[in-house]
C-alpha cells in the first residue's frame, strides 16, 4: 500500500516539478540575465505550442514539429528584441509594462487569426504500467534535466556564457574588456524565447490550445522565478524543487485545486523570508560566512 | 491672464490652495475652469444622452476610479501594482455577496462600507506582508499579479453548488449574478439608486477622491511619499519611516480599487472572475501609462477615453479593441514614456513661458517644478 503511495507521490513530484522547470527556464534566463520580467512570456509560449501544432497538422513527425515551435518562437523573441526590447534596457519597469502590452497584441492576434481553438496533438508513447499516468510524463522530466544541463553548459563551460555571466555582473566593465554587451542581450532574450518555445511545444500535446494557454503557465513561472531568485539554473532548481513537493504532496492528499492553493501559499511565505529569493539567501549566506573567516 | 485673477479672486485662491502644489500639475485658474466645465459636462451626460448613457457611463467612471487608485500608488509613491484589480474585484464579490442576502437597504449600505473594509484590509494585509517582509521593486509587481491570478483560478472553480455564503452563489466561471443596485440608508428610511442616480453617486466618488488625493499629495505626506518614490534610502536617512508611508499608500490605493469595484458591481448587477484575469488587471496599467502615471487627471481621462473607444469597437463587432490597446501602451513607453498628459503638460507651460518671461512669475516656478515629477 504504502509503496504505491509512495509511487504516486513520486510520479506527481516528477510531473510538477518537470512542468515548473519547464515554464520557468525561458523567463529565468531573461530574469537572470537581464532582470526584466517578460509578461508576454506566456504568449511566447503560445505562439511555440501554435508552430507546433501547425507544424503537426501539416504532416511533420512529432520531434520535427516541436523543433519548428522553438525555432519560431525564437526569431519571433529576437526580432522583438530588435524592434522593442532593446529600447527599454535599464527601465526596468518600463520593459515590463511594455511586455505586457505586447502579451494583450498578441493574445488577441492569436484569436483572431486562428479562432477559439487549435488542432490537437495526441498525446505519444502511451500509458505507465502501476501509476495512472501517461509515460510522457516521465520523458517531460527527462527532457527538463536535459534543459537544466545544458544551460549549466552553456553558461559555465562555453566561451559565449563567460561573456553572458560578464554582462550580467559588470555590464560597463564587459564592454571596455571588449565584450559586445548589446548581442549578449540579444542572444540572451532569444536563448530565453526559444526555450518559452519549446514548453509551449513539449505541452501541446498535453494541454488544450486556445488563445489564453500561455496563461496556464504564468503563475507557476513567475511564483517560480521570485521565490528562486536571480541565479538562473540553481534558482530554477531549488524553487522547482520546493514547490514541486509541496504540490504534489498536498495534491496526493486533498486533490488537484489544493496542491496548487498550497504550493502558492508556501511561495509567498517564501518571499516572505526570502525576499531576494533563494539564491539571494545562498548568497548572504555565502558572504558572512567570507566575513566570519 | 493668470495674474489677473489670482489677484481678483482672493476667496477662490484660498479655497484652491490645498489642493494646489509641486505634486500636482495644473495649478492655474484655467485648468480649474477646464475642470470645472469637464465636470459639468460629465454631468449633462445623462440629459444629454440619456438613461443609456448614463448606464455604460458610471461604468467608464468607475474604470477611471480604479485607474486613480493605480495612478496614486505607482506614480506618487512609485509602488508598481499589477493586482489593483484584485481589490476591486474582492469588493465586489464582498458587495454582492453581503447585498445578495440582505436586500434591504440597511443591507446595500452595510454592504458597500463591508467590501471597502474588506478591500482595504486585504490591502492592508498584503502590504504589511509585502513592505514589512521587505519585498521590493519587481517582486511586488509580480506579486500583486499572483495574487489576481489566484483568485482568478479560485473563483473560477466555485461553480459547484456548495460554493454559496447565504444566498449568494460564487458560480465559478459563471460568475455571481443578481446583485441589487446600490442604495443608502437604514431600515425603511433611505434612497435606492436607479440608474441615473448610480452615475451621479460614481461621478461624485470620482471628484472627492481626485481633490482629496491632490489635497493629500500636496501635503507633509504627499511630500514625503513623492521623496520615498524618487529616493527611498536618502528618505530614510532623513528620518520618514518609507515602509510605513509604502504600507499606507498602498492601502489607500486598495481602499480606492475597492470602492471602484463596489460601484462597477452595482452598477452591472453581476460580477465573474474574468474581472481578476490577465487582461482586466493590464488595464489600469494601460490608463495610468498612457495617460501619465505622475497626473490623476491625465489617468481618468485615458481611462474614460480608452473604454469608451473600447466600447465603440466592440458595438460595431470589431474584434480589434485590445490589439489596439495593446500597441498604445508600446507605443506611449516608447514615444513618451512619462505618458500623454505631462508631455502636454509641458507644452502649455513652455508656450506659456515663451511669449513675455518676466509677467508669468508667479505660477511658473510650481509649475516648472511640477512637470519635473
Amino acid at each position: 500500500m504504502a509503496g504505491i503511495e509512495l509511487l504516486n507521490f513520486g510520479f506527481e513530484f516528477v510531473e510538477v516539478f518537470a512542468f515548473i522547470v519547464l515554464a520557468t527556464v525561458g523567463l529565468a534566463v531573461i530574469f537572470g540575465m537581464m532582470g526584466i520580467i517578460n509578461l508576454a512570456h506566456g504568449e511566447f509560449i503560445l505562439v511555440g505550442a501554435y508552430a507546433t501544432t501547425f507544424a503537426f497538422a501539416a504532416g511533420l513527425p512529432l520531434p520535427l514539429a516541436m523543433l519548428t515551435g522553438v525555432v519560431i518562437t525564437a526569431v519571433f523573441g529576437l526580432v522583438l528584441e530588435r524592434f522593442i526590447i532593446r529600447h527599454l534596457y535599464g527601465r526596468l519597469l518600463d520593459s515590463m509594462v511594455v511586455t505586457w502590452g505586447i502579451s494583450l497584441v498578441m493574445i488577441q492576434l492569436v484569436r483572431i487569426a486562428f479562432g477559439n481553438s487549435a488542432p490537437g496533438v495526441g498525446i505519444p508513447f502511451g500509458q505507465l504500467p502501476v501509476v495512472d499516468g501517461p509515460v510522457y510524463y516521465l520523458v517531460l522530466a527527462t527532457i527538463a534535466v536535459g534543459v537544466l544541463g545544458g544551460l549549466y553548459a552553456l553558461f559555465a563551460w562555453t566561451d559565449f556564457g563567460v561573456r553572458a555571466r560578464a554582462t550580467m555582473q559588470d555590464e560597463e566593465t564587459a564592454r571596455s574588456m571588449g565584450v559586445d554587451t548589446d548581442r549578449m542581450y540579444m542572444a540572451t532574450f532569444g536563448i530565453g524565447s526559444g526555450l518559452a518555445g519549446f514548453a509551449g511545444a513539449l505541452y501541446a500535446p498535453v494541454m488544450t490550445i486556445t488563445p489564453e494557454y500561455g496563461t496556464g503557465f504564468l503563475v507557476e513561472a513567475f511564483v517560480a522565478v521570485v521565490v528562486g531568485g536571480s541565479s538562473v539554473i540553481v534558482g530554477t532548481i531549488l524553487a522547482s524543487g520546493f514547490l514541486g513537493s509541496v504540490n504534489a504532496a498536498f495534491t496526493n492528499l486533498a486533490g488537484t485545486f489544493m496542491g496548487q492553493v498550497a504550493m502558492l501559499v508556501a511561495a509567498i511565505v517564501a518571499i516572505r523570508l526570502m525576499p531576494d529569493g533563494i539564491t539571494g539567501l545562498l548568497a548572504d549566506w555565502r558572504e558572512n560566512r567570507g566575513e566570519s573567516r | 491672464m493668470s495674474l489677473g485673477s489670482d489677484s481678483s479672486g482672493g476667496l477662490l485662491a484660498a479655497v484652491r490652495e490645498p489642493f494646489e502644489g509641486p505634486n500636482t500639475m495644473g495649478n492655474t485658474p484655467a485648468f480649474w475652469l477646464g475642470l470645472t466645465a469637464a465636470v459639468t459636462l460629465l454631468a449633462a451626460m445623462p440629459v444629454l444622452f440619456g438613461y443609456y448613457a448614463a448606464e455604460i457611463g458610471a461604468v467608464f467612471l468607475a474604470y477611471a476610479l480604479l485607474g486613480v487608485s493605480l495612478c496614486f500608488i505607482w506614480g506618487y509613491c512609485g509602488i508598481l501594482s499589477f493586482g489593483q484589480v484584485a481589490f476591486f474585484g474582492v469588493a465586489g464579490y464582498a458587495f454582492g455577496i453581503v447585498a445578495i442576502n440582505v436586500p434591504t437597504l440597511t443591507g446595500l449600505t452595510l454592504g458597500l462600507l463591508a467590501a471597502v473594509a474588506v478591500s482595504t484590509a486585504f490591502a492592508a494585509a498584503l502590504g504589511y506582508f509585502m513592505f514589512y517582509g521587505g519585498v521590493r521593486d519587481v517582486y511586488v509587481t509580480i506579486l500583486t499579479l499572483v495574487v489576481a491570478l489566484v483568485l482568478y483560478t479560485f473563483l473560477g472553480q466555485t461553480a459547484g453548488g456548495e460554493w454559496a455564503i447565504g444566498d449568494a452563489r460564487l458560480g465559478g466561471f459563471n460568475g455571481m449574478s443578481g446583485v441589487p443596485d446600490l442604495g443608502v440608508g437604514i431600515g425603511s428610511v433611505g434612497l435606492e439608486i436607479g440608474i441615473v442616480g448610480h452615475y451621479y453617486v460614481t461621478l461624485g466618488a470620482l471628484v472627492v477622491t481626485y481633490l482629496g488625493l491632490r489635497a493629500l499629495v500636496n501635503s507633509q505626506f504627499g511630500y514625503a511619499m513623492v521623496a520615498t518614490r524618487e529616493d527611498e534610502r536618502r528618505t530614510e536617512m532623513f528620518g520618514y519611516d518609507t515602509t510605513f508611508i509604502k504600507f499606507v499608500v498602498f492601502t489607500i490605493g486598495g481602499a480606492i480599487a475597492g470602492l471602484s469595484g463596489v460601484l462597477f458591481t452595482a452598477q452591472n448587477n453581476y460580477i465573474d472572475p474574468s474581472v481578476f484575469g490577465i487582461t482586466a488587471a493590464a488595464l489600469p496599467v494601460v490608463w495610468a501609462s498612457v495617460g501619465g502615471r505622475t497626473s490623476l487627471i491625465g489617468t481618468i481621462g485615458a481611462a474614460l477615453a480608452i473604454q469608451f473607444v473600447d466600447y465603440q469597437l466592440a458595438l460595431s463587432g470589431s474584434e480589434w479593441a485590445l490589439v489596439l490597446i495593446g500597441s498604445l501602451l508600446v507605443f506611449v513607453i516608447l514615444v513618451m514614456p512619462e505618458g500623454v498628459a505631462p508631455r502636454l503638460h509641458e507644452y502649455v507651460v513652455e508656450y506659456r513661458a515663451s511669449p513675455d518671461p518676466t509677467p508669468a512669475e508667479t505660477p511658473a516656478p510650481g509649475e516648472v517644478h511640477g512637470g519635473d515629477d
